[in-house]
């Protein structure tokens, strides 16, 4: 099971947190300050895996964006290191090439991608097309949400 | 220039599909300030600030609502900084009652990421979760789901588990799949409460939707690791639908780099090996399918090789087929020797996998010692550690010394310590399972406990002390006194270390106080005289205290016992006195009683302290029959004899039955005889007198089964080392094979050893040899020299002293070629431009992010050797520009760098770089611009449309950011 998702900047800021195991606030920034110091440092050309506390955390860099991933003992790694590239591609076709940036500024999208990949800290859906589909529907929908409140406003406009 | 950047940035994406459509300015604002604080403390001044705004304005009365929705997803921005927004917590909640679907979605959201499962307001959400799965609008049923599988826990699990079952059977494949998933997360709440519904999710794996397929294994993966047997019908439907998954019959979209759904088949593969484990009829349904996944497994991409990785850790659970294991091992093999490029995961895998093989088979590690040894000497810590886990799966008694010494000194190096203490207690164990004399035994030991004292447990201490006075369970008395002695010298040689770990000093008085001054080589005063300065010398708590005492008092009474006449040192005197007067009443009262021992004769001494006792049972008078002389008397003199409390309340009647009850106890304790006894035998004769008196008896077992179990018994458990091993630290011996035994035993130990050498059942055979191993614990030491000499040569060859250092010769000669290789063919363009460029920190190393993708077959247009031969100097001119090139480039870089190759990516970064200052570079990026809006195909339009809005306003491809622009992925 994964415990938790986060992405990290290489300057240590936090782009992304998602908890799937309860931790508290402190908790979590202690997870955080400890996983940067020892992921940020590890030089290329090393495993994408380091032991933590029990558990093993997966990370996987692009560009200047470390994405980690925090397992059990008997995960497999090679597998979760593809779970985080099948999020990577998913955003990358969602936000046509994705950079930090669009993370940045639409943390909440990459949220519910996550959320239609990843459940209680399993992949749920390994189908590209399924998440895309579904994102995509749920984005018409907030849409017409718009269109309509944008026609309201309009119609209250024009009585005025 | 850095705004220009961002509103450029943010017009192009909002002309692309609404990506990042609908935020308010000042959420933008916020971001990019976040985005340009130069320090975490900024960074935390502007957050601090904003949360108080938003404190403010949150609670302002009739918040628009599409306001309160940007406020809110300010504050779960906020918190994911590691802020407190518990203030806003209530308009999260209060969100998830909007009917407007865009709103409630965002206050699921905020919930999930802000409330843990035992968070009070999770009450308030209930209901809305319950209206809201009943929803005619999947989406808002999928939002409820989610939300339900963070926040509903044990409590409130009744309350929506109606609705959430009846959601299994929706028309939607995306809800049934996160039916299941949901289910499953209650299941991990609380199995009990949805044990009836168990049912749903065999029921849910025949579904027509591969998703809600691939989703039902993961509850049966847990389903299947709580109760393997329930589930033995399923193998033959697990095997076909994996067989039907690798030769692609599942929907291309589940495709993954060409592989035909691997993550389905890598859950497939985990639940068959528990259902496989030590079940050779289940195990030879799934041999087919194994087979033909290795030969499918392509091993080049890096999803092949997780699923390559499982097969073997299936080969390695089910029941052995020799040619499985074959292709097993060669898989394991082609994973050590990974090509140089992306080894290290590779190198991991694969000793993580021979760990896993070599339980069934000891000898295939051997052809792998040039890659073991290769692994251990990594300057990763990860791939080390990892080695490590497998020397100790391997220790031999031929091997111990030099993996151990590798582990301590490793321990030295590391200052992690959760991985001390860990590392720490694989020494122990293997120093106490395998360790070839007792000086080695108690120089690791010391090493042990120097360098990570406080870190291991202290039963760890216990246990050494405990050995160090038993002995090694030998019968040679001289051996014991021998360890002893050197064990005394040895401490007393450390207790000059300037700093000792608080455990350590426990067991250094103990053993001095036990044993100082038993061989005769050192006086009682030297002894006493050391233990004062250990409590002088060295800051210890109270516990090092009472044991310095007790040792003092011990050595005393031996003293007064042999009838020599014990001198008060006087800082022994003013230790003592220190002691009397200690807060402490446990120290005080070890002072007092030492102070009372002092004045008594040696025989009463010698009974007080006995010498070399420590190991004898303190008998214990349950009678006290010592007393009945006294009682005799007092009642002589008149005394009311003692009743018991049932006669003092006139139920006389309850002794009646007392007798009974006594004669159940003694058959208890017949029985424990019963299982004590070695012979078989005997057995015969001991249940006679149970059948005659067994009236009583209603604990007794059934004559025949109580037979065979005492047949067991009596051939598993031998003698009373296998208790006290029991009682010590855990061993972990599975896997490893035993040689050792009690020569009285020695034809039950072999039947098992040679059962398993001819199947390989480890697994079968496990109960067997698990408790064989148990008393072997201590014997081992003893039958050291029938250790095979097969197994010798190979850990010599393994380890031994001069094998090693070929080997090492060996590996640093492979290394080299590998090294020049490297360089040639790949990063020597990346390194002869680096001393320009490296404070360019944009350029991500190619290697770390290079899984063995297909290398891209669009080749770039512009020769980059050109490019950076025109970037060295401008670079070096750009130095104080530094820290806007940096986050300008950084953040804009293409996540998806990854995909190019070197060169490409040596190219982007120098127009990143270039396009702060250099003309000539930044019209190459402008001429690559409209290739790659051709690139774009399905996003022609989006492209186009991007860049004209982006013109409108100024950025254009030739000013600031053109990487903002840049579509890699192609």
């Amino acid at each position: 099971m994964i415990h938790f998702v986060i992405l990290l900047s290489r300057q240590g800021k936090v782009r992304l947190t998602k908890w799937y195991s309860p931790y508290q606030q402190k908790e979590r920034a202690t997870v955080i300050r400890e996983l940067s110091g020892l992921i940020l440092s590890r030089g290329p050309k090393l495993c994408n895996f380091v032991e933590w506390k029990g558990y093993k955390v997966v990370y996987r860099r692009y560009a200047s964006l470390y994405f980690c991933m925090c397992i059990d003992q008997d995960d497999n790694e090679l597998e979760i290191l593809e779970i985080i590239h099948h999020f990577v591609e998913i955003l990358d076709r969602y936000f046509g090439s994705v950079c930090e940036l669009d993370l940045i500024f639409n943390f909440h999208k990459a949220y519910y991608i996550l959320d239609e990949i990843l459940i209680a800290g399993e992949l749920q859906e390994s189908s590209k097309k399924t998440v895309a589909r579904l994102i995509a529907a749920q984005d018409t929908m907030v849409e017409t949400a718009k269109e309509e409140a944008g026609s309201i406003s309009n119609m209250i406009s024009q009585a005025m | 220039m850095e705004q220009l950047k961002t509103i450029g940035r943010e017009l192009a994406m909002g002309s692309q599909g609404g990506a990042w459509a609908g935020q308010s300015k000042e959420f933008l604002d916020l971001v990019k300030s976040i985005g340009e604080a130069r320090s975490k403390a900024e960074e935390d001044r502007i957050i601090l600030r904003e949360i108080e705004s938003l404190r403010r304005r949150i609670a302002e009365p009739d918040v628009p609502r599409r306001r309160m929705k940007d406020y809110i997803i300010r504050l779960v921005y906020a918190e994911m900084l590691g802020h407190d927004a518990s203030f806003g917590y209530i308009h999260a909640v209060k969100m998830t009652h909007d009917d407007s679907l865009p709103l409630k979605r965002t206050g699921y959201l905020a919930v999930t990421l802000f409330l843990n499962d035992d968070h009070d307001l999770i009450i308030l959400i209930i209901n809305t979760i319950q209206k809201d799965l009943r929803s005619d609008n999947y989406l808002v049923v999928c939002a409820a789901l989610t939300a339900a599988c963070k926040l509903i826990n044990e409590e409130t699990i009744p309350a929506v588990l109606p609705q959430v079952v009846d959601l299994l059977a929706h028309p939607k494949e995306t809800v049934r799949k996160k039916a299941v998933m949901t289910l499953h997360r209650f299941y991990q709440r609380s199995p009990a409460s949805v044990s009836h519904l168990i049912s749903n999710f065999r029921k849910r794996l025949c579904d027509s939707d591969p998703g809600v397929m691939g989703a039902t294994l993961c509850p049966l993966f847990d389903l299947i690791t709580e109760d393997v047997n329930s589930y033995k019908d399923l193998v033959a439907s697990f095997a076909s639908i994996l067989k039907q998954v690798a030769e692609r019959k599942l929907p291309k979209t589940y495709d993954y780099h060409q592989m035909p759904a691997p993550f389905i088949q890598i859950k497939l593969l985990k639940i068959l090996a528990l259902l496989g484990s030590g079940d050779k009829q289940a195990s030879g349904q799934v041999y087919n399918v194994l087979s033909d996944l290795f030969r499918k497994c392509e091993t080049s991409s890096n999803i092949g090789n997780a699923v390559l990785y499982e097969c073997i850790c299936c080969v390695s659970s089910i029941y052995p087929n020799v040619k499985l294991m074959d292709a097993a091992i060669e898989a394991t093999s082609k994973f050590l020797k990974a090509c140089p490029s992306d080894s290290h995961n590779l190198k991991y895998m694969g000793i993580d996998a021979l760990g896993r093989l070599i339980k069934i088979n000891p000898d295939i590690a051997e052809e792998h010692q040039l890659a073991v040894i290769d692994c251990l000497e990594d300057p990763d810590d990860t791939l080390k550690r990892k080695t490590f886990e497998l020397l100790y799966k391997m220790t031999k008694s031929s091997n111990v010394e030099v993996i151990v010494e590798r582990m301590i000194d490793y321990l030295i190096s590391i200052d992690d310590n959760h991985y001390k203490a860990d590392i720490a207690s694989r020494c122990v164990e293997l120093a106490e399972q395998f360790a070839p004399s007792n000086q080695w035994f108690i120089q690791t030991m010391n090493k042990v406990f120097e360098h990570a004292g406080d870190l291991v447990n202290s039963r760890v201490a216990h246990n050494l002390m405990r050995l160090i006075a038993e002995g090694f369970g030998e019968d040679d008395e001289g051996a014991d006194s021998q360890l002893r002695s050197s064990a005394v010298d040895s401490y007393l040689r450390i207790l000059g270390e300037p700093k000792l770990p608080s455990l350590f000093l426990q067991v250094i008085c103990w053993v001095l106080g036990e044993y100082g001054t038993a061989d005769g080589k050192y006086t009682a005063a030297y002894i006493i005289g050391k233990l004062c300065d250990v409590t002088e010398a060295h800051l210890c708590n109270d516990t090092v205290k009472a044991y310095a005492i007790s040792a003092i008092m011990k050595i005393c009474a031996f003293e007064i016992a042999a009838g020599r006449k014990v001198e008060m040192l006087p800082e022994c005197q003013s230790f003592l006195d220190e002691l009397s007067a200690s807060h402490s009443t446990d120290l005080q009262q070890r002072a007092y009683e030492l102070q009372a021992l002092l004045c008594l004769d040696s025989q009463a001494a010698g009974n007080v302290m006995p010498l070399d006792a420590s190991c004898e049972d303190v008998e214990i008078d349950k009678d006290l029959s010592f007393l009945i002389n006294f009682v005799q008397q007092s009642i002589e003199k008149g005394a009311n004899p003692y009743l018991p409390e049932s006669e003092r309340l006139g139920m006389s009647g309850v002794s009646n039955f007392s007798s009974p009850y006594q004669q159940e106890a003694s058959s208890h304790s017949l029985r424990f005889e019963a299982y004590e006894l070695p012979k078989p035998s005997s057995i015969p004769v001991i249940p006679q007198p149970f059948i005659s008196t067994s009236t009583t008896d209603l604990v007794l077992v059934p004559d025949t089964t109580y037979y065979r179990e005492n047949n067991q018994a009596s051939k598993l458990i031998v003698g009373p080392e296998a208790s006290s091993a029991d009682a010590g630290i855990k061993l972990r011996l599975d896997g490893v094979q035993k040689k050792w035994g009690k020569p009285t035993y020695s034809s039950s130990s072999s039947i098992t050893t040679s059962v398993e050498k001819t199947t390989n059942g480890v697994v079968a055979h496990q109960d067997g040899i698990r408790s064989h191993s148990r008393d072997t614990t201590y014997d081992s030491r003893r039958q050291q020299p029938e250790v095979s000499v097969e197994k010798q040569r190979l850990a010599a060859s393994l380890f031994g002293a001069s094998a090693s250092k070929t080997e090492k010769k060996a590996t640093m000669a492979q290394k080299a070629p590998k090294g020049n290789s490297t360089n040639a063919e790949k990063s020597s363009v990346v390194r002869s431009v680096s001393p320009g460029t490296s404070k360019d920190k944009t350029a991500p190393p190619p290697d770390l992010l290079d899984f063995g993708e297909p290398v891209p077959t669009s080749a770039p247009t512009i020769d980059p050797f050109k490019e950076l031969e025109g970037l060295i100097e401008p670079a070096s001119a750009l130095g104080p520009l530094y820290n806007t090139v940096k986050t300008g480039g950084d953040k804009a870089q293409d996540l998806m760098a990854l995909h190019m190759d070197t060169p490409p990516s040596v190219s982007r970064t120098s127009l990143s770089l270039a396009s702060e200052g250099t003309y000539s570079t930044d019209k190459s990026s402008y001429t690559e611009k409209p290739m790659i809006a051709v690139k774009k195909g399905p996003n022609l339009q989006d492209a186009l449309h991007k860049d004209a809005t982006a013109r409108q306003v100024g950025v254009t491809p030739t000013g600031n950011n053109p990487n903002l622009f840049r579509d890699l992925l192609g």
